[in-house]
């Protein structure tokens, strides 16, 4: 198939896509809604925690951290100031914040540009610290970030935390910035920078032989990851309405672990499917923790079987599915091509090349 | 701030050194022997106090009883946890094995969580152990001088061990050179077991003691101990006992002292623990004591 064909029909499902959105936005009752918003901004975790774990071969856990900054700083930016009085009781908000209101998106990227500035400080370690070590680092940085917001209440407000936010977060915006983030993550890593990426995670001493530079491609891959960790997180918290400063903790960094293994490291696709059937699951799983009756039978529902489910899953995805659920198949237009070819053996589409 | 104030809070920084000390000598060995950081060793912490709890509770065993049995079924589960979680990925690369660790961890909580109930318990508290001592005008509680006592001669067992037993030198073949120790013959299945088995009781039984000093027991509390420990080992020198245990006494005391003396940035306390381990992988990830 021809490059132009791919262009016209990636750009044709795309509005296909948007008018759906659009009629979804309008019609679709609000539960709903949160679970296809809450799907878009785990799209865009997964696929860029991938960015780091599965192309760049640098194992981090500090995603959660990053979405903490985000999540705050463009919170901090776009609440008005009568609301920040109301939320900061305690302790009033030091002063050039407590003044000061801009609107969604700019207050969304400059969250995004702080989380990237973070994960550039984290990233630039990694050239000292591999595998589970980086790991562990990482993890540190997100637990000094969630202990900090926690202490820090001129700022922050500390466990209380920032309620009763606006609600900006509605499907353009989230899947707006998730179809963003697979198209410049799918070109970064088809680009020669990607090409250096794959390369360290495969061997990083014949790719710093080859006269790739470790130490910037490393830290662009932390630096765009935990941009649009930023951004994620500054989605969610206008989309739940309240930040605490608790719920960027190990737990939300394992979900996206989870997304980021069963879709496959390095697979674009894969993460993509696994966040929106990860995100269904745990919204369905709460079934689970609810009481139900079974052919009469009173069935009281357990407290935390959501999280055992979640666990296992994690532990069975790890021993057996360490390829992720497609392997290293992409979605492509060829692919389907070939595909449909196979599928009927008359077919009368377009020839492939 | 008088003397036997400070001597006080030095007793009970010692005797939360050794608490972690424990701790962290679990994360060594078993880092010395399959080269992996065990997630889920605080889990296996928490995991202790709760068969002790019920030992109490449900079969109501007498308390020394229940310890026992209780450190027995830990060292059963840290056993069971390496042939579920980490054989399967020994030739694995490390990050499967870095996975697995993580979601045992999370297993093992959200299992607690979901068996054992997420509310707080009170932990059981033999009457001998209430008292408290005085000497020379130092207060200290009975369970604090037990759990120094009984960490010492923990230590001394553990030092035969490793360095006197054919058990313990094939351990330490394996931590030398996993490869060269198997060509000669060691049994490694045998001693990666024996490997957790030990460390997995060397929680359980740090963390009774915890228990016993802060005795309220849910699923999350070994998440903090967990890292301090972890933590502890890693300025030690992964690998090296002598230095888990100098690790622990550092973490032990500057969790104590930071407290006692700097009450306002009590709340960074575990910022601080997590800043010394970022710091010491960065700049000195082989510890004091560690080989490169």
């Amino acid at each position: 198939m021809k490059k132009k064909y791919s262009y016209l029909l990636t750009i044709a499902s795309l509005l296909v896509f948007f008018l759906f959105i659009h009629y979804a936005q309008t019609h679709f009752d609000a539960y709903v809604l949160r679970i296809m918003n809450v799907a878009a901004i785990y799209v865009i975790l997964g696929v860029s925690l991938n960015l780091i774990n599965g192309f760049t071969g640098q194992f981090s856990l500090g995603h959660a951290g990053f979405m903490a900054i985000g999540a705050y700083t463009s919170a901090l930016l776009y609440m008005s100031p009568e609301l920040k009085a109301v939320n900061f009781f305690m302790k009033p908000l030091i002063w050039p914040l407590n003044q000061i209101q801009i609107p969604f998106f700019p207050a969304l990227l400059i969250g995004g540009v702080l989380a990237g500035l973070m994960g550039f400080l984290v990233g630039a370690p990694c050239l000292r610290v591999k595998g589970d070590y980086l790991a562990i680092v990482t993890y540190g940085f997100s637990e000094i970030i969630r202990v900090l917001f926690n202490n820090l209440q001129s700022v922050t407000n500390g466990p209380l935390g920032l309620k009763g936010l606006p609600t900006y977060t509605n499907l353009w915006w989230s899947w707006g910035w998730a179809i963003f983030t697979v198209f410049f993550i799918k070109r970064l890593v088809e680009s020669s920078y990607g090409r250096a990426l794959k390369a360290i995670r495969d061997d990083e001493e014949a790719a710093e032989a080859m006269g790739i530079n470790l130490f910037f491609h490393k830290t662009l891959a932390f630096t765009v990851g935990a941009f649009f960790a930023g951004i994620a997180g500054g989605l969610l918290g206008s989309l739940v309405m309240t930040i605490d400063p608790n719920a960027f903790n190990i737990m939300l960094t394992f979900q996206i672990v989870l997304i980021v293994l069963l879709g496959g490291l390095g697979n674009i696709t894969g993460t993509v499917i696994t966040a929106v059937l990860i995100t269904v699951l745990m919204e369905w799983l709460r079934i689970v923790e609810s009481p139900m009756k079974i052919f009469g039978l009173r069935i009281q529902g357990i407290p935390g079987m959501r999280m055992l489910i979640f666990s296992v899953v994690l532990m069975i995805a790890v021993l057996f599915f360490r390829h992720g659920i497609l392997g290293d198949r992409e979605f492509s237009w060829e692919a389907v091509g070939r595909f449909l070819k196979r599928f009927s053996s008359f077919s009368k589409g377009e020839d492939q090349k | 701030m008088d003397w036997t104030m400070f001597l006080q809070h030095l007793a009970n920084g010692i005797a939360l050194g050794f608490v972690f000390g424990l701790v962290a000598i679990g994360y060594t060995l078993v880092y010395g022997v399959v080269k992996l950081v065990n997630f889920a060793h605080g889990d296996i912490f928490m995991m202790a106090t709760f068969f002790v709890y019920y030992g109490i509770v449900l079969f109501s065993f007498p308390w020394w009883l229940a310890f026992l049995i209780g450190i027995f079924l830990t060292a059963l589960l840290g056993i069971l946890v390496e042939k579920v979680a980490y054989k399967p990925l020994r030739n694995a690369p490390r990050i499967s094995s870095l996975c697995s660790a993580i979601g045992m961890s999370f297993f093992l909580e959200n299992f607690a969580v979901v068996f054992f109930g997420g509310r707080q318990k009170a932990f059981y508290r033999p009457e001998v152990l209430n008292k408290t001592l005085i000497v020379g005008g130092v207060r200290m509680q009975m369970v604090t001088v037990v759990t120094i006592l009984v960490c010492v001669g923990v230590l001394f067992f553990l030092n035969f061990l490793v360095y006197r037993t054919k058990m313990g030198l094939a351990m330490r073949a394996l931590a030398y050179d996993f490869d060269t120790a198997k060509l000669m013959g060691i049994h490694v299945d045998r001693t990666i077991t024996f490997t957790f088995a030990l460390g997995s009781s060397l929680a359980a039984i740090s963390a009774i003691f915890w228990a016993l000093r802060y005795p309220q027991i849910w699923p999350f509390m070994g998440v903090f101990p967990g890292w301090r420990a972890f933590t502890a080992a890693i300025i030690g020198g992964v690998g090296s006992i002598k230095g888990a245990l100098v690790g622990g006494f550092l973490i032990g005391m500057i969790s104590v002292l930071l407290v006692a003396f700097l009450p306002d940035v009590a709340g960074y306390r575990d910022a601080f623990i997590f800043v010394i381990l970022v710091l010491m992988l960065l700049f000195k990830p082989t510890g004091l004591f560690g080989e490169a």
